[in-house]
Parts: structure tokens; sequence; C-alpha cells
């Protein structure tokens, strides 16, 4: 038997859509044959949806939801962590966070560090990821040295970098005495101590986007680059025009990863400063630390909690909607 | 979100390993007393250690696991580790609002029935006021073991170097003019841990003991004559930013903890440091040769007087630190405290940690010169005042040590620092 029309024999889905018997039919009417198509499909689904959704759902719920929630109900107590809440006060912890100027700088420092991501961490992943992709000699080896700092655990390189900064002992005191200089406390001056971590983070993580570069990078069309050559394109005009915007899923994802480090960055801080001094380094999540579970202010500490959460959410659905909808 | 997630999937596999350590626990059918400590010097641990296997042997079945958390972690996980299935025993306890907190809550044995069995027998070898400093609610709630003061210590090399006398500091004036004249020497006058931030707020404490009085700080702390936002705190704080315009600190000492604190005044990097009855000992392990000052180098005086401030120069700011025993802990615990706290294993103890016990007796046969002077301000004391970040709770505590941090280093005024210290009171305690 020949099916009536080439097309029936499958859907887009590969699905044969249409029986030899139905095509001696008269021409669908209505849904009926989406129908039978949801029907079908529910049938191959359904087990699969029931074997599988339950452990996701529940890792889930346990991990994420119920997290969450006690801590938005927490938020709303005078509570130390002790026995149960029981001490309703309403929105004061939000208003004692609004008020806090430590959280202010907090805020003010998680966008400090998305700024410098942005305007130097990244080009400079960029600059160099372009640089190790060429087929030079040891280009592989500086890949790596590059990537190291990324492997070593946060605490680590914040505990090295402490002793580096050191005004005393340190790596930099070192550099200002073989000058003859009086060597500087960077970490314990509320104006240079940001500063002093930025330049950690960059150092940090600056090997982990050139990495994600570097995988962009190997996946533009050689041939591309070729054409542009052949229309006489300067290296500029070939980075500008070419490889940049087709590296533009990379960047867009490099962004979105640095904003999210920024907004959980915690355990390279509280070995360089704790926050201090005068709590000048202070993040959200150290904020949270130093404020919330130091304090036994549970209440309170949720409360940044959500409001951290709710940043976070922000920030992610709608980078994503905005900046990373096409890819 | 990642924060509760990650703490819940932290105390997930802390819940999985408890599951397999406490089926090894039960496969052996002994009697285990686990306990929490947060010190990190060997020399201590392996005396605590000595005490412990002395009575496991003397009472069979017993076994003693010691767990050590640092400090800063001990004090941000108890609250979860307390009303978990991995309670401790036993565990370190500076007494004050956090006690007290603790106390309240259910996760506490009352242990004076072990201090009272046998006509007091436990109970009368202690000093009263320590166990009237553990006591809450008419229950004592944790077994007191030390007592302690702070006080000034200083190099007694740096202060001949500069002409300044240590014995003849007694007022606040007194105290100022040597620090100038160390300064003029080209001498760094004071170690300080502002990294910490509490080691600064002995500084701030001590002046608002000064300037109120026994009187008028409990007057404060019953909320009367403006609380802490009253004007002997503000006095004590400018005090206190007068001290800090002066720069009488190492360089750095804003970033610097306590430990570098020690470790400056032990390489003799500064002349001063307003420190516990211990710092014999620590100066010389934090120093940078392991060694620090020689012993007779180190001289000690009290927290200088106010002139015309109520203020007694026998009021001592200090610590009284115990053992807590927790609510299903072995009966055995107690036993083991008693030992603990026995004459002969306090001088024992006493001897490594330089440390005074509250053990009736056993100050008195002190030795060390240096710690000795100690436990002689201890003894004549007239008020013993504990340290305000535990006495005062963890939350308002924070507070005065953010808030001496800030006096100091002239970033916030002392009106604005006593009115958020009392701000803070007022909620804690509404």
């Amino acid at each position: 038997m020949f099916p009536t029309v080439p097309g029936d024999f499958a859907d887009a889905n590969g699905k044969t859509r249409m029986t030899t018997t139905d095509s001696i039919l008269p021409p669908p009417v209505g849904p009926a044959p989406k129908m039978r198509r949801r029907r079908s499909l529910a049938h191959t689904k359904w087990p699969v949806v029931i074997l599988f959704m339950p452990p996701a759902l529940l890792i889930f719920t346990v991990l994420v939801i119920l997290p969450m929630g006690e801590a938005a109900w927490y938020s709303f107590f005078h509570w130390n962590g002790y026995g149960e809440p029981s001490k309703w006060v309403d929105f004061r912890n939000y208003k004692l966070i609004f008020k806090n100027s430590a959280f202010t700088k907090a805020l003010i420092n998680n966008g400090l560090i998305i700024i410098t991501s942005i305007l130097i961490q990244l080009p400079l992943a960029l600059w160099l990821a372009t640089m190790v992709t060429r087929k030079i000699k040891g280009a592989l080896f500086f890949r790596l040295i590059f990537f190291l700092p990324y492997v070593l655990a946060d605490v680590a390189a914040g505990m090295i970098w402490r002793f580096v900064y050191d005004g005393d002992f340190g790596l930099v005191a070192g550099i200002f005495h073989f000058f003859g200089a009086q060597p500087p406390f960077l970490l314990a001056n509320a104006d240079t101590a940001m500063p002093a971590i930025l330049a950690v983070i960059v150092w940090k993580y600056f090997g982990f986007h050139m990495m994600l570069f570097i995988a962009g990078l190997q996946a533009i069309d050689k041939s591309i680059l070729e054409a542009a050559d052949i229309d006489g394109a300067t290296g500029w005009q070939k980075f500008r025009l070419v490889t940049l915007p087709m590296l533009g899923s990379t960047v867009r994802l490099s962004v979105f990863f640095a904003v999210i480090g920024s907004l959980q960055l915690f355990d390279m801080i509280m070995p360089l400063t704790g926050g201090g001094p005068a709590n000048s380094t202070q993040t959200m999540v150290t904020f949270l630390y130093n404020f919330g579970v130091t304090r036994m202010q549970v209440g309170f500490g949720s409360a940044v909690g959500v409001i951290l959460f709710i940043i976070c959410v922000t920030l992610a659905f709608s980078y994503k909607r905005i900046f990373m909808k096409n890819d | 979100m990642s924060i509760t997630a990650k703490w819940l999937r932290y105390s997930a596999s802390a819940a999985g390993f408890a599951v397999l350590t406490a089926a090894a626990n039960t496969a052996s059918a002994e009697t285990v007393i686990k306990w929490l400590h947060l010190e990190n010097q060997e020399p201590v641990v392996e005396v605590w250690r000595q005490v412990a296997d002395e009575f496991e042997q003397a009472n069979p079945g017993v076994k003693i696991e010691m767990q050590f958390l640092e400090n800063q972690a001990f004090k941000a996980k108890l609250p979860t580790l307390l009303q978990s299935s991995e309670v401790p025993s036993l565990f370190y306890t500076w007494g004050g609002g956090v006690l007290k907190a603790q106390s309240e809550t259910g996760v506490l044995r009352d242990i004076s029935p072990a201090l009272d069995a046998n006509n007091n027998e436990w109970l009368d070898t202690l000093k009263p006021s320590s166990i009237a400093g553990m006591t809450f609610d008419d229950k004592v709630w944790a077994a007191p073991v030390l007592n302690g003061v702070v006080s000034f210590f200083y190099n007694k090399e740096l202060f001949d170097q500069a002409g300044v006398d240590g014995t003849s500091i007694d007022t606040w004036s007194d105290f100022m003019g040597a620090v100038k004249t160390l300064k003029e020497a080209g001498i760094t006058p004071i170690a300080g841990g502002g990294g910490d931030k509490w080691p600064i707020h002995f500084y701030w404490g001590y002046l608002a003991m000064r300037e109120a009085g026994h009187d008028g700080f409990m007057a404060a702390k019953a909320g009367e004559n403006g609380g802490f936002a009253g004007e002997p705190f503000v006095n004590a704080g400018e005090k206190l930013a007068e001290l800090g315009a002066l720069e009488p600190f190492q360089n750095g000492y804003l970033g610097a903890t306590w430990n570098d604190a020690l470790a400056t005044f032990g390489d003799g990097r500064a002349a001063m440091i307003l420190s516990f009855e211990s710092t014999g000992r620590t100066q010389a392990s934090n120093s940078t040769d392991g060694k620090g000052l020689a012993e007779d180098n180190i001289g000690r005086f009290a927290f200088p007087v106010i002139e015309g401030a109520p203020g007694l120069v026998t009021d001592n700011m200090g610590g009284l630190t115990g053992w807590a025993v927790t609510k299903d802990a072995p009966p055995e615990t107690e036993k083991f405290l008693e030992y603990y706290t026995s004459p002969d294993v306090a001088r024992r103890i006493s001897a490594v940690q330089k440390v005074i016990p509250v053990t009736i007796g056993v100050a008195d046969s002190i030795t060390d010169p240096l710690l000795k002077s100690s436990a002689e301000a201890l003894a004549k004391e007239t008020w013993h005042q504990n340290y305000l970040d535990q006495d005062l709770g963890p939350n308002v505590g924070a507070v005065v040590n953010d808030m001496s941090a800030a006096i100091v280093s002239g970033s916030t005024s002392p009106e604005d620092a006593a009115q958020q210290i009392q701000d803070t009171f007022e909620l804690e305690n509404m």
C-alpha cells in the first residue's frame, strides 16, 4: 500500500503520524490527529516522568524550596537559633538591614566586583585566550599556568594573599623594603583593602574565563577568518568584526558567571579581611555570615538570605531573558 | 538561595557521617564522653589528653573523645550542633549571655545535683564567685574552671629605653603620657589586634567600667540613666578616641588578628599589650622565633583609673570559663569534670596552660611570677566583669567590638557609637 501523501510517512519528530488505514479515510477534521499524537506521547512519556521526576523534585524541594521557605519564615522572627522561633517581629529585620551601612557597603562592593570583572577581568581573559590559542611554542604550558589559580581552593588563595599583602613579612613588604620604602598595609586600610581584594579576584578567576574563551575561539570556523584574510582585513579588524561577534554567546555566558560569582563571593574574603576594616570589604554573603551567623541573629541572617535570593533570581532570570535568549 | 542550599547540603552530608559514626559507636558498648574544645596549642591539648586518659583508666568502660573546632567555627557551628544528633557531651563556654541563651532552650543540663552530692563535696572545692558566674535561674549550667583578668603587659627593656616606669602608671593621664613618651622615643607603644575587633573592646570596656563604676554599669544594663548611651559611656568613647588619635598601635593594626598582636609584642616590636593573664605563654608561642620575650622582661600593671571617676583599680575585666554539659550527656561527664577541677589536676593544667583555676587553693600555689601577679589581682578584686562580648550576648557584644574598633580608628564618633550599642541593646532586650 502506498501513502497518499508522501509527507504522511513521518512528522517532524520522525514519528509515523498516519497509518495506511488512515490514508483511505476522509481527511481528518479538527484536532483528531493531534489528540492521537498527545495520547501516544503520553503513553511513552508517563513512565519516564513517574520514574525520573520524583528524585529530582524531591532533591529540589528538600535542598531549595524547603530551606528557602524556612528562611523566609524565620526572617520574620527575632531568633538566636536555639529552640523554636517565637518572637514575631514583622518586617523589622528587613528594616534593620536597609538601615545598616555595612549592608549598603556590601551591595556597593558586589557591584564593584561585577564591574571589575567586566571591565578588567574579561578583557584580560579574552586577550590571553587569543594569545594561547595561537599555534606557538609553549601555548599549552601557559594555558595551564594561567588556569592554575582557578584550581586553588578559595580559602587557600585567600590565605596565600594575606601573606603576600602582609606589611611586615609579605611579598609586598619585601618589594617596598627593596626600594627602601615604608611598606603599606593594604588589607588594614579601609581605602586600599577593597582594591587589593579586587586584584586577587581578577588573579583567581581570569583563568576560568580564559578557558571559556578558548573553547569559544576553537569553535569559530577557520575558513571565515581565512575569507577575511583574503578580503584584506587587518588583525584588529578580524578580531573586532569576526572573532568578537562570533564569541558573543561565550562573552554573555562569561559575564553571567562573573555576576553570579560576585554574589556568592565569601570563601576568599574571610581569610583576607573577614569583611573589615570598618566593613569596607563586606560582600552580601560575608555580611550574612558576620551579622547573622556569628551574632546568633538567625532571623536577621535569614532576612539577608531572602534578599540575596531575590537579587540572585531577578538578576539570573532577567539576564537570561534579555541577553542570553538566543544562546 | 545558594547559602541555605549549601548549608543544608553540608548538614545532609554531616548527618550521613553521623549515622556512620553512630553505628561505629554502638558497636563498642562503651560510654563515650564527647569533649568539644577550641584549644590549638599542642602542650595544652596534651595535658588535657593525659587527664582524660587517667579518667578512662580509673573508670573502665568510659571513653573520652576530644573534638576540636577553631574559635570562630565553634561559635558559628554551636547552635546547630547542640540541636543535632552529633551534640557533644561537654563544650567550652565563656559564660555570660551566650550560656544564658543556651540554658534557656533546654539543650544543657543543670550540674547542681552533682555539685551538691555528698554534702557539697565538689561545690566546696570551687570559688563561690565562679559558681555564681555560671548560675542562671538558680541552676548551674557549667562547671567553672578558670578565671582571669585582662591587664597591661609591658616590655621592660623598651620602657627603660624610653625612660618610662611601668610600675608608676596609675591613672589614665599617666598612661597617655607613657604612650606619648614611647612614641617620641620611636617605639610603637601598643600591639593591637584591630582585625579581630574584640581585642580593642578591652579598651572601651575598661574605660566604661572606670567611667561608670560598678553601680553605673549595672544601672546601664538595667536601662537606667540613658543606658549605654549615657554620659559615662560617651566619655569612655572620647577617651578611646583620644588614644586612637595618638596612633599608638603598630602599623596595619586594623587588619591584625589577635595572634598577630601577640607576635608584635612577643617580637619586641611594640612595648605594651592589653591582654589575658596567659600572655607570658601566648606571646612566646606566637612570636616569630617561637621564644618571644624573656619572662623577666615582662611587667604587668592594671588598667589605669580615671581621675574623678568612680571606677576602682581593683575592678577587673576578665574571663570566667568552664565546661557546659549537654542534656543527654552520659552521667559520667560530671564525674570527669569533678576530676578535671580537682586541685592536683587543676595545678598541673595551670602549670602548662598558664591559667588561674577557680579550684580553691590552687591560685595561691602558682609560682610563675607573671601569672602570680594576675592571680593576686584576682584575689583582691572588688568587681569581676566578664568580657562584654560574652556578658552582653553575641549580638550586643559584636556591636561593642565593632564600635570599639570604629572609635579608635576615628571612623565613628563616641556619641554615635554609644547610641548604636544602646539601640542594639534595646532591640535585644525588648
